[in-house]
């Protein structure tokens, strides 16, 4: 009996040393992520805006949707669910984030495969491989935006000279190429990113096992897709959930990049424009409230789909 | 159904010679053991006849062809690892199917191959199993069935026993024994560092030290008739004793070997004297390690229980018939 009281007072100390342990995370968590969240999600229920945020009052759903009659049996849905361009950037988010997650996702398993193997030199390509994921994003979003300038610009120089355009292209300005010039700026810039952790994934294999394929006469190609890949596909999984939720908020590239379009408006930048540069301080929280809810629900469904060990249990 | 040639085969590494000319023929369905210290080339030896590194000098022939540029998988050998090295996604089932899929066999072939090896490994309850559901003597009963299942010309083991606890690997070991009578055709190519492992299991032991062959013959051989110091310390357990000095120089030579085993004890009477350093009792045995005067620390084993402890006096007598003499270059001297 005594021996059960004894037990239990050593896990009683131990639980209370932990808490002791993670009360300075929890409190940090609590200051940078849960307060300001759950400021944006009280914002996006009031009438705030930036000069008047101490008078902010409780205005419902008014913000995000809201039916207002005419008075004649006609009226209009106003709020962000009825608006357009808040579509469009949802539209242009989520474009933008299965586009270049898929890209980096392929290509960075492509590199990973080849830093995997044994070569002259490999530390250095490593090494090097990582640069685009090593510049701050302003600096390399600024530095593509002028070499895609659209007179001055590399890029339509080198094109022109191996003649596959005849004219310029405003790659940043003009609506047909915006998205594109983006995407390929953060491939370019992220891909290093999803090989580091892909390859990470690969070292992890066994390499007894291809000896065993070997013997086992298995040709190169099914080595890969019924070896490597199930294999690999663990940290590959974790590697596009990480890289979505980036993808998904993305601000910086667009910003920087290709300001002001609709081409390319993402939900962080629309939230931006309101809650500053309209002055709809409510109106951007709001679209705050709405992108984490989006952000959330495709992350979840994502691990539910694909069943992803989170907890390490299968591994 | 194979024999296996080596023809001066070496391996070197740039510069670093590894192998060196190594003359070896196995028979159609010997059991033969490489055996050596980490380091001999042993593994390397087992890995150029699976193609698993290539060979740099010298030829190798199974059933009379060369086979120095044959595809592993062409050569008619299976192999099994140390490390098991089973697929960790795939079920049991599909570890041992996986190889048969490439040789393009039928669905119910190859269920019939693997359930017969499953049968004969007792590892049927497992099938539906992934291998980190296993213990490690059932994963490395897996990795032997997924050999088997091949059904190989060349049986290629690569120190299977050594990541298993000290029971299980006298099972194993015991296993793989039994395989060898059950598959009386097949050659079997098995490396350890476990000179017991050797002795138990081999119809031929081949020792290597140093990147070649030391000697080549069957564990009593080896133990009776070593062709050098080095197999007469290596075979043999515990280690034979070694002597300088003036015992070995009243002999003619350079070295004087007397195992354990061949020295009887006396409280009284004997040709050496000397102190009683420590008793190992082992039930079975009894080790004395004896500081004799003027010859130097030998090794005694006893059969059963020894009453001598450690500080008594006592006599030791070397048997004559089983003194193995060496000469400076460690070569034996006939006696």
């Amino acid at each position: 009996m005594s021996k059960t009281v004894q037990k239990s007072r050593l896990s009683r100390s131990r639980t209370r040393s932990a808490w002791l342990f993670l009360a300075p995370m929890l409190l940090t968590l609590a200051i940078v992520a849960a307060w300001p969240l759950g400021r944006t999600i009280w914002f996006s229920f009031t009438d705030a805006s930036l000069d008047l945020m101490g008078e902010a009052r409780f205005v419902g759903f008014r913000n995000y949707l809201e039916y207002v009659a005419w008075g004649d049996g006609e009226g209009q849905y106003y709020g962000l669910l009825a608006d357009a361009r808040w579509w469009r950037s949802v539209w242009n988010t989520i474009l933008f984030a299965v586009v270049s997650v898929s890209f980096e996702t392929v290509f960075g398993l492509i590199i990973a495969l080849v830093l995997n193997q044994q070569f002259r030199g490999r530390g250095l390509v490593r090494a090097a491989v990582l640069i685009p994921w090593a510049i701050p994003t302003i600096v390399s979003a600024k530095m593509w935006a002028w070499m895609l300038h659209d007179q001055f610009g590399i890029i339509n120089d080198m094109l022109q000279t191996i003649g596959l355009i005849a004219e310029p292209i405003a790659w940043t300005a003009s609506p047909d190429t915006a998205m594109v010039a983006v995407l390929m700026v953060d491939i370019w810039k992220t891909t290093p990113f999803m090989a580091l952790l892909i390859l990470a994934g690969l070292q992890m294999v066994p390499g007894d096992i291809y000896e065993a394929a070997k013997l086992d006469g298995v040709p190169p190609w099914r080595v890969f897709r019924k070896i490597t890949l199930p294999l690999i596909m663990p940290a590959v999984l974790v590697a596009v959930v990480f890289r979505a939720l980036d993808a998904l908020r993305v601000f910086d590239i667009v910003y920087v990049l290709t300001p002001n379009t609709d081409a390319t408006r993402t939900m962080s930048v629309f939230a931006r424009e309101n809650l500053f540069d309209y002055d709809k301080f409510a109106y951007g929280s709001a679209a705050s409230t709405l992108l984490f809810l989006v952000i959330a629900l495709i992350t979840i469904t994502f691990i539910m789909a694909t069943r992803m060990d989170l907890e390490g249990k299968r591994s | 159904m194979a024999t296996v040639e080596l023809k001066n085969v070496s391996k070197s590494y740039g510069t670093v010679e590894v192998l060196r000319d190594i003359n070896l023929e196995l028979e159609q369905g010997e059991f033969v053991v490489f055996v050596g210290p980490s380091g001999c080339g042993k593994s390397t030896l087992l890995r150029m006849i699976a193609g698993l590194e290539d060979i740099t000098g010298g030829e190798l022939r199974i059933d009379g062809q060369p086979m120095n540029d044959v595809l592993p998988a062409k050569r008619g050998i299976a192999m099994v690892f140390q490390s098991y090295a089973l697929y960790p996604h795939m079920t049991v089932f599909e570890n041992m199917a996986f190889g048969l899929e490439q040789a393009r066999l039928n669905k119910a072939e190859i269920r019939e191959r693997v359930e017969k090896a499953a049968k004969m490994l007792q590892i049927e309850a497992f099938l539906d199993r992934k291998p980190k559901q296993l213990s490690g003597g059932q994963r490395q009963r897996v990795a032997i069935g997924r050999a088997i299942t091949c059904d190989p010309r060349v049986f290629l083991f690569d120190e299977p026993l050594s990541n298993l606890d000290a029971a299980l690997r006298v099972d194993t070991r015991l296993e793989i024994a039994s395989l060898g009578k059950r598959l009386p055709d097949t050659t079997m190519v098995y490396v350890t560092h476990d000179q017991v492992e050797a002795m138990t299991l081999a119809d031929r032991i081949v020792v290597l030290n140093g990147g070649i062959v030391e000697q080549v013959g069957t564990p009593m051989e080896l133990y009776e008739r070593p062709a050098s110091q080095f197999v007469a310390g290596f075979i043999g357990s515990p280690r034979m004793n070694f002597l300088n000095g003036t015992v070995a120089a009243a002999h003619g030579a350079e070295t004087y070997g007397i195992r354990p085993e061949h020295i009887s004890l006396s409280p009284d009477a004997g040709d050496w004297r000397g102190r009683v350093i420590l008793t190992e009792r082992l039930g079975s045995d009894t080790f004395v390690h004896v500081e004799v005067d003027g010859v130097g620390p030998v090794n005694v084993r006893i059969e059963g229980r020894s009453e001598v402890h450690a500080n008594d006096e006592v006599h030791l007598t070397p048997d004559p018939a089983s003194v193995h003499l060496f000469d400076a270059k460690g070569r034996p001297i006939p006696g």
